[in-house]
């Protein structure tokens, strides 16, 4: 990729050993003569030329194409729904709505439950404060994020051909990092009655149900229950999504989710209206790289592109002009 | 109590953040004052230091204009110290000139009049000594702190209290950087400190012998009180100003007139007082008087003092001065007195004096040892110190270095400025912005994010103000604090190349290169103007002499001959050949050769005395060899050495009578009655002595231009030739003369003298009238020429100097043709440089020329340079010194002649402050040079034989001329590359590091969200990025070493600060800006859908900020791995060394549940960031993308080379015809300039 030329100066090196010894029998003020003090060291020097850039441009080119030609089908690939059940009319909230859609895709996968929020979101940095005690309690868990924890409640239903309903199983576990659920968060005491542990304690100001209610499994219950870790890990944008749910690949012969029409129930908790915000439900099969995302494979493409294209130019212009540079190159 | 202990905190946070603040600001306005005025605000504020020319000490200092001497071995100073007997009227005196007195250490202060309350009259006021560092050692952190804080905004204290910012970063974050710069500053600062006590206590508690009692007692140098009478033996050197008393030797040389062969033990009690002037910097004057009153009855009080009188201002004020109170006792002062008789001064004070029995004797600059130089030839002298600490003359000729500030320093103070502005603005405008956006419906308060009570009880305005300050704090890091550690690092770690360079070791001295100052190190690569002193530097200084010319017949000495009168006679230019010169012209010239001078003849040993004995006898011949002079100028020696080869040796001065032998080796004697001394305004030297006969003579030698008026215009005209055609050959050629004095001419001429040496107002005046008056009317006999040889390579690197762009200027004390021919053989001229020539002589010339693609050179000597200066009318000034700029810049070559050390000085300071205000360099060896070496931009000492004056006032000193070469093509082109580069890159790599920051809070409500962790924050300009830059800022040779002093030419692409202009600096903010856009939006849109894992599990915020920052600082040390040239195992080790060091770094500060933070953010976010394949696809592509327009660049820019540019060289107007005229009149002086 680069040329280069590899100036070794060794008679310094040599020289740096018989100074050293020379320098103990008698101090002058005389320097050292070792390659470092003497600027000498031996040195790579590479220098960027047309011709070196060149190749390394194709290359590039070459790899980046098939890698963004597979980043945009894998991502085209992804099936994605969604539906915005936030509601026009803030006097009739959508509470217990359902919504109907279908689903057509049927390869076998994975497919993830997620929910989307759409508010300009505000990362509360102060510690607890406001959202420290209640009543003189203090809260648990306190803080402006956990306080805003979302608790709408979304579940899945397939409706038969023949007009029956049949709930989908949703995963609540295995939505939040591995190392946050068993690691981070941890249940205070050892006590497993959680309600016990949580007695002398407030539930946040707009929660309805206190932190120990959270979920009846007492793997899931508390500060480690799955749906507040995620909740915990705070977005970067304020349109954000989060995992919901996690529907499991049965085997890889059905498809994980049938064709045919879903509904949507919903149970409505989580204002969003007064600061105009929205919220969405979102289905969607997973991928290596993770969920939809064309930006990549677009970015590749384009990167990829670019750099073949940059070659040809450069090819053109190191032809044309190539040895006319090359005289007055500073010699090396 | 918790709530007391976090307000506590809260302030202190926000103390560190005001700290932050004040630190920019006063980085901003960061110069040498800094540190130094707090450091001369230590010091006491001597008001005793008296008042010169109506400005105070304190004034002085003010203005910056007395630096300390810090830490410079022999100038280092000692505490003013005073002691003496005070009486009421001096008290008065005092008042009346506004002094009040400080004590120091305490800082207590008193005014004058309270002082005399509580003290008696008779008060003994004491100053502590005190030291140059700037505190004590051990407290010098805390003073450290102090010092760096003080000249914050003033008052910030108390809005601490009530303005408590939130802070959207932990106090640490901010803090970290802030201490780690503090504490690498203080450090650095200590040692430096340490050297400087060191320093200190080498001069300050040097161990001197001080007669008190009459017995002899060691004291430590600094406790020498003005008066105490200084025992100093040889090769010692003088704690101080002193007075000679008396000197071991004696023959009565060694400058002293007070010679008495007494010994301690005949000391009697003898009262004296010295009045003398205020101390000034002058280092060749000094005006005194010294009275002497008759000894009182009482046996040898075995007390010796000698109080000096402080001359006052007013002369009136001498009479407040109760003489009788001031007293000394000794004994040879008294013998003195007879000699010089009393009451030869005739003025009502000196009848006063006299009517208390005082004898009068004067004192000038012959008699004032000054501090620093070292006592030689001489076993032991007595002496009165005069001047002490602070107001030794060297002191006082002290000027402080700090005031050199570089012109990188300078843009880095612009662009911080800009930096300034760029994070104020972004303050503001997120600020702004945030009011803006929480004013429309529902968004002031959500009700997920509620305020606190206390919010909502501030007001509005607070709470803006709050707002911007946190948004300061968060985006603070842009501006790079910790460049200026670095920067120092890299000039101090880098100054050390330069002393480590062996091709600076001279052979002869065995010595390198020496860095006074590493501040300068990148201003080697800019210099522009190079001002050179010919003799010693350009020049060997080493005298031979090579022939000269007697009555109009030319002898040239040649070794291997040396019959009988030692003389070969070659053809002499006015076609006498085979002819001499009568001999009694000859030997008249020798005599005068060997007595008209003041050299010292050094004595080798104790056997070589007694050799001189015998050799008094006739008998032995002394071997030439084993005679060593000693003389001011080594020209004199080489004179005398030349008197010596045909056949008259001069064999000392003893007792006042000069001892030469002639060619029949018998002995002359010749009593030395009076020594005119040389001084560069007459240029010529005399002295009077008596012969054996009783004849006066008086023997002057000196300049040409000098002499030649002074002599029959006949005589003139047989040399004059001999003299032109020496010089052209680059010789330093001497007239010499005498004249013979009958007896009444004598006395005049010897009360003349007399007269005018003691008096105490104007005597340089009287004294140079009474000098015209004596040197006149002598005949001329002949002329000498003495050889200086040209140093080593002075040709060659004048050319390398030249072919680099800068311009030469030769700033020389010696005549015209001595010069030009010095610059043609050093190849300043070319034989096609038409030479400009200014001087006197040439006042009538018209000029004209046309070609315009020529190479000029410019000659001007001191005089024109003077009416220049000073134009007899004050509104020519400009004009002509603008006219003489003018010319002067477009010559290649400027040669200026016949100059003092202060014109010297001032052509440097005109060139300094000309347009577009270009980097000077000095270049010197000698004390002359001083002023020049200080006023230059980068000041450059040569090692040579003239003593260490001018190396230890220079930033720089190599042992030769040809070092200089390398020392500005190379080492300056390299760190100037070098520190360019760490400049730029600092501020871009911090501006795209902050750019994403900024850039996320339109993202987060504008809600101070950090977006990286704290540890990030903290970590990334002292850890991450900062070791890469430091060792490219060390090791970096884009150019090798070779090459660029093959190709001299290269220097001229740095010239005018190139890499540091507006262009540059936008090119790297835009980088900046454009990688800073590419991060945060690259992972930006990766975020549009945060499920980044094949399990469908989201990245949070955190994550965001680590992927922008992982790309960040692989970018950047990517960018700088792109532009580094010469990749050493060093530079390999640190750049991937750093980037091993993040990674690790990362895992490890996520791998572990820390218990001393409240949050885990950042808990095994990196290790998950690495599972995803998005985020390495994302991280890879990112890192590509903002190094591709750099790789771009790099290949498409035109490549270098040494011929790109050619400088052009151009007259004020060319292509027409120009004449240049300087014509003089009997009245005027007009200097006109014509197209």
């Amino acid at each position: 990729m680069m040329a280069s030329s590899y100036s070794a100066k060794e008679e310094d090196g040599h020289h740096s050993g018989s100074a050293g010894l020379g320098g103990t029998a008698i101090r002058t003020r005389k320097p050292d003569n070792t390659a470092f003090k003497q600027q000498r060291l031996p040195a790579w020097q590479p220098i960027l030329t047309a011709g070196t850039v060149l190749p390394a441009f194709f290359v590039i080119g070459l790899i980046f194409i098939p890698i963004g030609i597979g980043l945009y089908v894998t991502s085209n690939n992804i099936k994605e729904f969604e539906i915005d059940y936030t509601g026009t009319d803030m006097s009739s909230p959508c509470f217990n709505c359902s919504q109907s859609f279908s689903w057509n895709s049927t390869t076998p996968c994975k497919c993830i439950l997620s929910f989307s929020l759409d508010q300009p979101f505000e990362e509360p940095s102060k510690e607890c404060e406001p959202y420290r005690t209640n009543e003189n309690k203090p809260i648990a868990p306190c803080g402006a994020i956990a306080n805003s924890m979302f608790n709408d409640t979304l579940d899945l239903f397939y409706i038969d051909p023949n007009g029956t309903k049949t709930q989908i199983p949703l995963i609540k576990k295995g939505i939040a990092w591995w190392t946050d659920k068993h690691v981070k968060f941890r249940n205070p005491g050892s006590n497993p009655n959680l309600t016990a542990v949580f007695k002398e304690t407030a539930k946040p100001v707009n929660w309805r149900k206190p932190v120990y209610e959270l979920d009846t499994d007492p793997e899931n219950n508390g500060f480690i229950n799955e749906d507040f870790i995620v909740w915990m890990r705070t977005a970067a944008l304020p349109t954000f999504r989060k995992l919901y749910r996690i529907i499991q690949k049965k085997n890889n012969m059905t498809p994980t989710l049938p064709r045919g029409n879903y509904s949507l129930e919903v149970i409505y908790n989580y204002p969003v209206r007064s600061f105009e915000g929205r919220k969405r439900m979102i289905l969607s099969t997973i991928s290596w790289m993770g969920g939809k995302n064309p930006f990549l494979g677009i970015a590749y493409i384009t990167v990829g592109s670019i750099c073949f294209f940059l070659g040809v130019v450069l090819l053109f212009i190191h032809h044309k002009y190539g040895n006319r540079n090359n005289n007055s190159d500073i010699p090396n | 109590m918790c709530s007391a202990l976090a307000l506590g905190i809260g302030s202190l946070e926000a103390a560190v953040k005001w700290m932050v603040f004040c630190v920019y600001v006063v980085e901003l306005a960061r110069s040498h004052e800094r540190i130094r005025a707090l450091s001369a605000d230590r010091i006491p504020d001597s008001a005793l230091a008296p008042v010169e020319n109506g400005r105070s000490q304190r004034e002085r200092r003010k203005r910056g204009e007395t630096h300390l001497p810090l830490g410079k071995p022999g100038v280092g100073f000692t505490g003013v110290r005073m002691m003496g007997i005070i009486s009421s009227e001096l008290e008065r005196c005092w008042s009346e000139m506004g002094f009040h007195l400080l004590k120091s250490r305490r800082l207590y202060s008193v005014s004058l009049q309270e002082f005399w309350h509580r003290h008696s009259t008779h008060g003994i006021f004491v100053f502590e000594p005190f030291s140059a560092a700037k505190m004590p050692f051990l407290t010098v952190v805390c003073g450290f702190c102090v010092a760096r804080f003080q000249p914050g905004p003033a008052g910030c204290e108390r809005k601490m209290r009530w303005v408590i910012v939130d802070t959207p970063t932990s106090p640490v974050t901010s803090g970290l950087p802030l201490f780690f710069v503090i504490t690498v500053t203080a450090i650095k600062q200590g040692y430096e400190d340490w050297l400087r006590h060191k320093a200190d206590n080498e001069v300050n508690k040097y161990p001197v012998t001080v007669l008190e009692d009459g017995r002899s007692v060691k004291k430590e140098s600094e406790k020498i009180k003005v008066g105490d009478v200084v025992e100093v033996v040889e090769d010692e050197t003088f704690p101080c100003d002193l007075i000679l008393l008396q000197s071991s030797r004696e023959d009565g040389t060694c400058f002293t007139h007070y010679t008495v062969p007494d010994t301690e033990k005949d000391l009697q009690a003898l009262t004296a007082a010295i009045e003398c002037e205020q101390p000034q910097p002058d280092l060749y004057k000094f005006v005194g008087r010294m009275h002497i009153y008759k000894p009182e009855q009482e046996p040898a009080v075995s007390s010796i003092k000698v109080k000096p009188a402080w001359q006052l201002l007013k002369p009136c004020t001498l009479f407040h001065l109760s003489l009788d109170r001031l007293k000394c006792f000794y004994e040879p002062l008294r013998r003195v007195l007879h000699e010089s008789g009393p009451g030869q001064i005739r003025p009502t004070y000196f009848q006063q004096c006299c009517s208390l029995g005082a004898t009068l004797t004067s004192l000038g600059p012959e008699n004032l040892l000054l501090k620093g130089a070292t006592l030689k030839n001489t076993k032991k002298i007595y002496g009165v110190a005069l001047y002490t600490g602070m107001e030794t003359k060297m002191a006082l000729n002290y000027q402080g270095k700090s005031q050199k500030r570089s012109a990188v320093e300078k843009s880095i103070n612009a662009f911080l400025l800009v930096y300034l502005c760029i994070l104020i603005s972004k303050a503001i405008v997120c600020t702004t912005l945030k009011y803006v956006w929480q004013s429309k419906e529902g968004q002031d308060e959500p009700w997920y994010n509620q305020k606190t009570q206390k919010e909502k009880d501030t007001n509005m305005y607070l709470k803006m103000f709050t707002d911007f300050l946190s948004f300061m704090v968060l985006f603070n890091f842009i501006i790079p604090v910790s460049m200026y550690v670095t920067v120092e690092m890299q000039k101090f770690l880098g100054s050390f190349f330069i002393t480590w360079d062996k091709d600076f070791v001279d052979p002869e001295i065995q010595e390198g290169a020496l860095v006074n100052t590493s501040d300068l190190n990148e201003e080697l690569g800019q210099v522009e103007y190079v001002f050179t002193d010919k003799t010693g530097t350009l020049t060997q200084n080493n005298m031979e002499f090579i022939e000269c010319c007697i009555d109009g017949f030319q002898y040239k000495h040649r070794d291997n001959r040396s019959e009988l009168d030692g003389f070969t006679v070659t053809d002499g230019p006015v076609n006498k050949l085979q002819q001499k010169a009568g001999r009694e012209k000859e030997e008249l010239f020798l005599r005068a050769l060997c007595l008209c001078h003041t050299v010292q003849v050094k004595e080798a040993g104790s056997e070589v005395v007694t050799d001189q004995v015998d050799g008094i006898d006739g008998m032995i011949h002394q071997p030439e060899e084993e005679r060593g002079f000693i003389a001011s100028s080594p020209d004199e020696i080489a004179l005398v050495k030349g008197a010596m080869k045909y056949g008259f040796t001069f064999l000392g001065l003893e007792s006042k009578s000069m001892k030469i032998r002639n060619r029949q080796n018998d002995i002359e004697e010749y009593k030395l009655l009076h020594v005119l001394n040389f001084d560069p305004v007459r240029r010529r030297m005399s002295v009077i002595v008596q012969t054996k006969s009783g004849e006066t003579l008086l023997f002057c030698k000196g300049a040409d231009s000098s002499i030649f008026p002074r002599v029959k215009p006949e005589e003139v005209d047989r040399i004059r030739m001999h003299v032109e055609r020496n010089a052209t050959e680059g010789y330093r050629t001497l007239c010499v003369a005498y004249k013979q004095l009958s007896a009444e001419e004598y006395a005049v001429a010897d009360t003349g003298l007399r007269e005018a040496r003691l008096a105490l107002q104007d005597r340089e005046e009287k004294l140079m009238a009474m000098y015209n008056q004596v040197e006149t009317g002598m005949s001329l006999i002949g002329a000498t020429a003495v050889e200086d040889r040209l140093q080593e390579e002075a040709a060659e690197t004048m050319e390398a100097l030249q072919g680099a762009g800068m311009k030469v200027w030769v700033l020389t004390g010696d005549k015209m043709e001595t010069a030009k021919s010095t610059c043609y053989a050093c190849r300043l001229f070319q034989r096609g440089t038409e030479l400009l020539e200014l001087t006197v002589r040439t006042l009538e010339d018209g000029r004209s020329w046309s070609t315009a693609n020529q190479d000029y050179g410019f000659i001007i000597d001191g005089a024109t340079l003077s009416l220049l200066m000073n134009p007899p009318r004050d509104a020519d000034a400009s004009l002509y010194r603008n006219l003489f700029l003018q010319i002067c810049q477009n010559c290649t070559a400027v040669l200026c002649c016949r100059m003092a050390p202060l014109q010297k000085a001032q052509i440097v300071k005109m060139v300094k402050n000309s347009k577009g205000s270009p980097i000077t360099l000095s270049i010197g060896d000698g004390a002359n040079d001083v002023s020049m070496i200080l006023e230059a931009h980068v000041g450059i000492g040569i090692k040579g034989k003239e003593g260490r004056q001018a190396v230890r006032n220079s930033d720089y000193a190599i042992p030769k001329l040809k070092h200089l070469k390398k020392l500005l093509l190379a080492h300056g082109h390299l760190y100037y590359v070098r520190i360019a580069h760490l400049v730029q890159y600092f501020f871009y790599k911090n501006l795209c590091f902050i750019l994403p920051q900024f850039l996320y809070q339109f993202f987060c409500g504008y809600s101070q969200q950090p977006l990286y962790d704290a540890a990030y924050l903290t970590m990334y300009n002292i850890c991450f990025t900062s070791m890469p830059i430091l060792a490219y800022s060390l090791l970096e040779q884009h150019i090798s070493i070779e090459i660029l002093l093959d190709h001299a030419a290269l220097y001229r692409e740095i010239a005018n600060n190139a890499m540091l202009r507006w262009r540059p600096f936008l090119y790297w903010t835009v980088l900046g800006i454009f990688q800073g856009l590419l991060f945060f939006f690259g992972v930006r849109f990766l975020f549009s859908n945060p499920a980044l894992q094949d399990n469908g599990q989201v990245f949070g915020n955190w994550s965001y900020g680590t992927i922008v920052f992982t790309v960040l600082v692989f970018t950047v040390t990517l960018k700088l791995a792109l532009d580094t040239r010469h990749w050493t195992w060093i530079n390999h080790f640190v750049i991937w060394g750093s980037l091993a060091f993040y990674v690790f770094f990362s895992f490890f500060w996520g791998g572990i549940i820390w218990p001393f933070l409240k949050q885990q953010r950042l808990y095994f976010v990196f290790a998950n960031m690495l599972s995803s394949v998005s985020a390495w696809l994302v991280i890879i592509i990112l890192i590509l993308l903002s190094l591709l327009p750099e790789i771009l660049l790099v290949v498409l820019r035109k490549p270098r080379g040494p011929h790109s540019r050619q400088m052009k060289r151009r007259l004020p107007s060319s292509g027409t015809s120009t004449i240049f005229m300087l014509s003089q009149t009997a009245s005027t002086h007009s200097f006109s300039w014509s197209d």
